[in-house]
Order: structure tokens, then sequence, then C-alpha cells
């Protein structure tokens, strides 16, 4: 079984990737990707699945939190079935979502920013060396010269000190931690595609 | 075609430098933050507390795969080396694909390890699918699941803060990496020993994934003198008005 995964999933791969480089395979590659986009929608109702039954094991358990549990599963069940019964288009489907989601996700923003700013406060507590003093200056600065004031930029800061540090020393570095990134994921995608990592079909 | 011929240069130097390399023992600089991720491995098993291993919300059908696909690798190990725990690791997505795939990596750690009886399906989770609710949703394991240590490493946005915070509220050690730059950015204030880059794709190699983790890594150094001498001659080229 595992070696029948393996041969399909390097197969599929090694496909895929050939259709970027010979138009031959293009028509098998968007036939292939297509049938990976249906097989992502079919996981996102098998992770609901899983949030459902993850939560109410924590309930049946009376564990820590399953108040929160209980609400997650009630709200879920509740807005599936009215989105199913009404379709999305529906009016109060509309207020579920600008009423409750969107908001909510909007408080979380907002506790997002008092977040960033108490990390950035804690961060000479936690990280007292030279970089951890160049990470807080270099953000104190590019605030003060995007800072919006009645006289205009800030003379040095926001004239020259800002753009300097975000259009050459900023993006420089920027640069050099995606080219890093990239050859991380080069060579983690050719390690699945010889199928040295398998995160597939057992051990 | 020059993609191509990157691609089947780099998969020639990984098994030339695997195949000269599987037997020398492995040299690797200090990365305190893997190091740190090493000494927890043992400390939550005999403390009796859990991992929470997150792996971000990088689809597997697009460029942040790849990140998704060494978080992977890096639960596999660690799924295997505490699989004896009275407190089996737990391992959170925001991506319904990753999510199987995480259930399927948890799962062939414990059968590594000969102990498949003590997997749990629902140890991997999909917690979410926006950003904000996946946030939410690991936020809630830190809390609430005896966990000693939160491990990042995938994509993460800017909402990494939200769980960094969670984690420092119930002072569980925070190790983590992101191959997005606002996502490391609040990775690099909110934890200890930050992980920068690349080093996100090094973890494999540093928990004992074998040779060609190992080998991996060289690969990606001699890519990347390539490339800065490329970038160089490039400069050097233009300055002296060669192109």
């Amino acid at each position: 079984m595992r070696v029948i995964t393996a041969f399909i999933a390097i197969t599929t791969g090694v496909l895929i990737l050939g259709g970027y480089f010979f138009p031959a395979l293009a028509d098998v590659q968007t036939l292939l990707l297509n049938w990976a986009i249906i097989l992502a929608g079919a996981a996102a109702l098998v992770g609901i699945f899983n949030l459902i039954s993850v939560h109410t094991d924590k309930i049946r358990r009376g564990e820590k939190g399953s108040t929160y549990s209980a609400l997650l599963v009630i709200g879920l069940v509740a807005t599936f079935t009215i989105g199913i019964l009404l379709r999305p288009q529906h009016s109060a489907m509309q207020i579920v979502l600008s009423g409750i989601i969107i908001p909510a996700e909007a408080a979380l923003m907002g506790v997002l920013t008092i977040s960033l700013l108490y990390a950035a406060i804690r961060l000479l507590r936690r990280r007292t060396d030279m970089m951890g003093i160049v990470f807080l200056v270099t953000a104190a600065l590019l605030f003060l010269g995007s800072a919006t004031m009645r006289s205009g930029d800030i003379p040095l800061i926001g004239t020259l000190i800002r753009p300097w540090v975000s259009q050459i020393l900023a993006l420089g570095g920027a640069r050099g931690i995606l080219i890093g990134v990239a050859l991380g994921t080069l060579t983690t995608g050719i390690r699945v595609l010889f199928g040295v990592d398998r995160p597939y079909g057992g051990q | 075609m020059t993609a191509l011929l990157v691609i089947v240069f780099t998969a020639a130097l990984l098994l030339g430098i695997t195949l000269w390399k599987r037997n020398s023992p492995a040299r690797l600089r200090d990365i305190p933050a893997l190091t740190r991720l090493y000494r927890m491995l043992g400390l939550s098993v005999e403390d009796g507390t859990r991992l929470h291993i997150s792996l971000g919300r990088g689809s597997l059908l697009d460029a942040r795969g790849g990140s998704a696909l060494a978080g992977l690798a890096t639960l596999r190990i660690i799924a295997e080396k505490t699989s004896v725990s009275d407190m089996p690791v737990v391992a959170s997505s925001g991506d319904p694909v990753l999510g199987l795939l995480t259930q399927d990596t948890l799962q062939a750690g414990y059968q590594a390890a000969g102990v498949s009886e003590l997997y749990v399906p629902t140890a991997g989770r999909i917690t979410g699918l926006s950003p904000f609710g996946f946030a939410a949703g690991a936020m809630h394991i830190a809390q609430n699941e005896k966990v000693s240590t939160n491990v990042m490493l995938g994509h993460f946005g800017p909402e990494a803060a939200l769980l960094a915070d969670a984690s420092d509220r119930e002072s569980v050690t925070m190790i983590g990496a992101s191959d997005n730059l606002s996502g490391q950015a609040v990775l690099f204030a909110n934890t200890q020993d930050a992980l920068i880059g690349e080093e996100l794709f090094a973890a494999g190699a540093y928990l004992g994934a074998g040779a060609t983790h190992i080998a991996s890594l060289t690969v990606q150094d001699i890519l990347r003198w390539l490339i800065i001498l490329a970038l160089l001659v490039g400069a050097a080229a233009k300055f002296f008005g060669v192109i």
C-alpha cells in the first residue's frame, strides 16, 4: 500500500512539474491540478468534521474550556444548517456574516495590534542583545518617519533615514531572507518528489 | 528551461551529497532555537507535559507549501521521539489538506516508534480556515491542554502574535519560524531565539531526520554561494557598463 501511494504521489508530482516545461504535458497538468482542487474542497469538509470531533470529545470529557467547545459546536452546526437551508445569499446569513463573523475577526485584529505593541515593549526583556536594540530602534525610526505631521515629513528621519532604511537595508534583507526560503522550498520539494519525505500513506 | 536545469542540478547535488556523506558524522552550526527544541522534547516527556506543533495555514497547492512540508517532516520526528509520553503531541493547522497530512504524519511517527495503538486521530487538528480563526483555535490548545512548548513551523502572518501572546501568558516556551516576512518579524519580537529565513527548513536535520536532510543544508549552502557570486558579478558588470 505504501509503495502504491508513493508511486502515485511521485508520478503525479513529476507530471505536474513536467507540465511547466513541456507543452505536451500541460493538459495532464491542468487535469491533475483540477483534481487536487476538488480533493482540497472535500478535505475542507473532513476538516470541519475533525473540528466537531475534537470539540465534542472535549465536552464529553468535561475538559478545561469545554464551555467554549460547546459554543463552537452549536455555532458551527447552526450556521452550517441555516446556510444549507437558506443558501449563503439569504439576508439571515448575511447578518451572521456581517454581524458576527466579520466583527469577531475585526476584534481579533484589534487585539493583535495591542499584542504587537506589547511584544515590542517586552522585546528588550526577552532579548537584551544588539539585534534586539537594532530591531526596536529601526521600528521606532520607521514609525517616526511615516508619521503624518502638519508641517510634513520630519526632517532627516522622514526624508532620508526612513526611505534609506526601508528601501535599501530592509529591502535587501527581505530579498536575502526570501532567497533563503526559496532555496529551502526547492530542496524540500525535491525530497518530497523523490519520495524521501513522505507525509502521506503512513510510515 | 533555466528553471528545469536548476531543478535537475539541485536534485543531482542532493543525491550526490547524500550518497557521499551518508556515513560521515554531521557537523552543523549551533542554532539556539533548535537546540532548545531538542532539549524541550526530552523535558516534555519527563515532566508529563505536551508539545503543541502548529504548522500554519500554508496550502500545498501554492508556493507556501514548502514551509508546510518542512513542518510536516519535523512533526514526523517529534511524534516519533515523544510517542512514549503520557501526553502525546498535538498538531494544529489552518488548511484542510495540511490537516489531513498532519494526521497521517503523526500516525507514521507512532508506527515508526512501534506504538501505533497510542495514536489518537484527534491529535491532528484543523483549528480554523481563516487566519484569525486558526490562531484563535491554536491559542485554545496552548492555554488549555497542559502544553509546555509551542512550536510554530510553517506559514504564519501577523496573527502569530496572538498565539505568541497566549504562550507568554501561560509561561509556555515558544519556538517559531515562518516563511512570511511579517510573520518572521512578529516571531522575532516574541521568541527568545528566533529562527530566520531558511532556518525553518533546517529543523529536520537538527532533530535527526537523516542524511538527506543534512545534505539538503549543504545543497542550500552551495546554491546560496552561487547566487551571491552571480549577484556580485552582475553588480560589477553593471557598474563597469558590461551589461
